[in-house]
């Protein structure tokens, strides 16, 4: 599974100019441009109610911009199309793990293999490299034993790797992650820096939302300080931990 | 060892895959319920004689038709549809309206038009009509989930209703339509009760094959998805309301194939054959027997056939109380599954 990689000179493999979300008279994310590198991997923290989900709402396609464009591959989009973000080689998990309950772990990750159009999905079958596919991630996550178990019988942790196992089943180039380390034990967390590790080295764009700055400290190249829905400042990761204003904002130390 | 599809998982009890108590129990109210409906059916119709298994064999395909067509909405997809008994009422309308006799329509006061096509021609239209009312009101129904979606389903079968009994030059309103041809292929009439019976179980078994093929299918994963939660399976690629859409006909066509069999086989239809709390015995039906399972909507027509039947013959119950007496039973028995079994007998999706 080897990402495919763009040799055109481009070095975000997702851009915002101006992207606004307003709840009301609230400004949820506020005129905010930023960039994401395609290499590496890039955090994004803020404060509670800074506009992180948000943000990843937006670039997937679960919330219409309210102004803004999100340049994907140096293409412009005034809408995203949630349908249309695997198109764009984009995927994500969500910060309140959003499998499909009442079906099985093995059908959680078959669901995200198989045929997208109508009528192609209406005449197939399950297909053996379909099962290779779902086998291998299943192993990857650890949860091959569990395949035939309900999600929703599952224990958060196992269900928050399921989560990103479905995401690797997409096999995207670039992958946005709420929270992928929020409420996990020591062991499970390894795993999953150990995932997301992995899709990096493979080449691939990853963004993440944490709270954890030893984390982010050790797994960011890039971070992301967002405030009240603006950008508050963004570049390496040690540089922006540093600078007074992000000490004031969020750390408060 | 890769397990069975979801809708023949199972299905009759027998297999304990992950064992434990809990799931053992569960697996033997499955057995159990399987084993009481079935051999109550059969002791029925070894007490009742041939006549009568042959009228409730008859009413249970045609119950069993549009149950297991709006399981693929309400149980596979999560889309609680009351709409259903609207698409049954535009089959039955259309098929008798076509093959309506001109010769006993000139002694009727209050005419409608007649044009006098044979059964198997008029079938298909009516098949037809359904798929094209579902496309129009469910493109606007798209819009809609949960309880909004149960309210808007609820009105178009209230529209429907209405449309039956008050577009009085198309459907007579309330005098209802007579005459009803049988089907006819070449010089065969099925005018015969066994024969009739043949007839609709050979297509209930089509439509039980059909539905079968659509939930075992990449399509029938998809559906079990958009229920679970249909924004992400919306970011996973999925156009939602196409899929959404397609189920919505597909279903709606088959309620309007069932629709066109019970014109043929009463010979006579009015509204009141069309009404709300019809649609409500369905979607009880589809709930009892088991969410998200074929055969669920089986065994639940199964069950609300005998149940009807079989409490005309409590001996202390006077008839004209029979219909009101087994909505009060199977009220109580939806109250008491979901309190203790949400899933239904055989289900695999709870509410």
């Amino acid at each position: 599974m080897s990402a495919e990689t763009h040799s055109t000179g481009q070095s975000f493999a997702i851009e915002t100019d101006g992207v606004t979300k307003l709840f009301d008279a609230v400004r949820a994310v506020d005129e905010l441009s930023i960039a994401i590198p395609r290499e590496g991997m890039t955090s994004v923290i803020g404060p509670n109610g800074s506009g992180k989900s948000t943000l990843i709402n937006l670039l997937s396609g679960i919330l219409p911009l309210d102004g803004g464009m999100v340049i994907i591959d140096g293409v412009g989009l005034r809408v995203v199309h949630a349908h249309e973000t695997p198109d764009h080689g984009i995927t994500r998990t969500f910060q309140d793990v959003r499998l499909f309950d009442q079906i099985s772990v093995w059908d959680n990750i078959m669901v995200v293999l198989t045929e997208r159009s109508l009528l192609g999905a209406l005449i197939e079958r399950v297909r053996p490299h379909y099962r290779t596919r779902a086998r291998d991630i299943l192993e990857a996550v650890g949860m091959w034993d569990k395949r035939d178990a309900l999600a929703m019988n599952l224990s958060y942790g196992q269900r928050k790797l399921l989560e990103i196992g479905r995401a690797m089943a997409m096999d995207m180039q670039t992958y946005l992650f709420d929270e992928p380390f929020a409420g996990l034990f020591p062991q499970m967390l390894e795993s999953v820096k150990d995932i997301m590790k992995g899709m990096r080295d493979e080449g691939r764009t990853i963004l993440f939302i944490s709270h954890n700055m030893d984390i982010v400290r050790e797994m960011a190249d890039h971070l992301i300080v967002l405030d009240s829905g603006k950008l508050l400042v963004e570049g390496e990761v040690e540089e922006v931990l540093a600078r007074p204003e992000v000490i004031d904002a969020y750390l408060g130390v | 060892m890769r397990k069975l599809p979801i809708a023949m998982g199972n299905v009759l009890g027998l297999a304990n895959p992950e064992g434990g108590l809990k799931r053992l129990a569960a697996g033997n109210i499955e057995l159990w319920a399987n084993l009481l409906i079935l051999s109550w059916a059969v002791a029925f119709v070894l007490w009742k004689g041939q006549g009568f298994a042959v009228t409730i064999g008859t009413v249970f395909c045609i119950w069993a038709i549009l149950a297991v067509s709006l399981n693929l909405v309400v149980g596979y997809t999560g889309l609680l549809s009351v709409a259903h008994i609207g698409f049954f009422g535009i089959g039955a309308y259309t098929v008798a309206i076509l093959t309506s006799d001109a010769a006993y329509e000139q002694l009727r006061t209050e005419a409608i038009p007649t044009f006098g096509l044979p059964f198997f021609a008029a079938l298909p239209v009516g098949v037809a009509l359904g798929g094209l009312a579902a496309i129009a009101v469910g493109v606007v129904f798209n819009r809609f989930r949960d309880d909004i979606f149960v309210l808007v389903s609820f009105g178009f079968a209230i529209i429907a209703f209405n449309v039956f009994l008050n577009w009085r030059t198309l459907t007579r309103g309330a005098f209802g339509i007579h005459e009803i041809a049988k089907p006819q292929i070449g010089n065969w009439v099925f005018d015969g009760e066994l024969e009739f019976l043949a007839l609709v179980a050979f297509f209930l078994l089509l439509v039980v094959l059909v539905c079968w093929f659509i939930v075992t299918t990449s399509f029938g994963r998809v559906l079990t998805a958009i229920r679970e939660d249909e924004q992400a399976t919306e970011v996973f690629g999925y156009q939602v309301t196409h899929y959404k859409l397609a189920v919505w006909v597909l279903s709606a066509m088959m309620a309007a194939l069932a629709g066109g069999f019970f014109a043929s086989w009463t010979t006579f239809i009015d509204p009141n054959s069309f009404i709300l709390l019809e649609s409500m015995l369905l979607v009880s039906i589809v709930i009892m027997g088991g969410l998200a399972t074929i055969w669920g909507s089986l065994l639940g027509a199964m069950a609300f056939v005998l149940l009807e039947e079989g409490m005309r013959f409590i001996p202390f119950l006077p008839t004209e109380y029979v219909g009101q007496a087994r909505q009060v039973v199977l009220g109580v028995l939806l109250v008491l599954l979901m309190l203790f079994r949400p899933q239904g007998l055989v289900g695999r999706y709870r509410l």
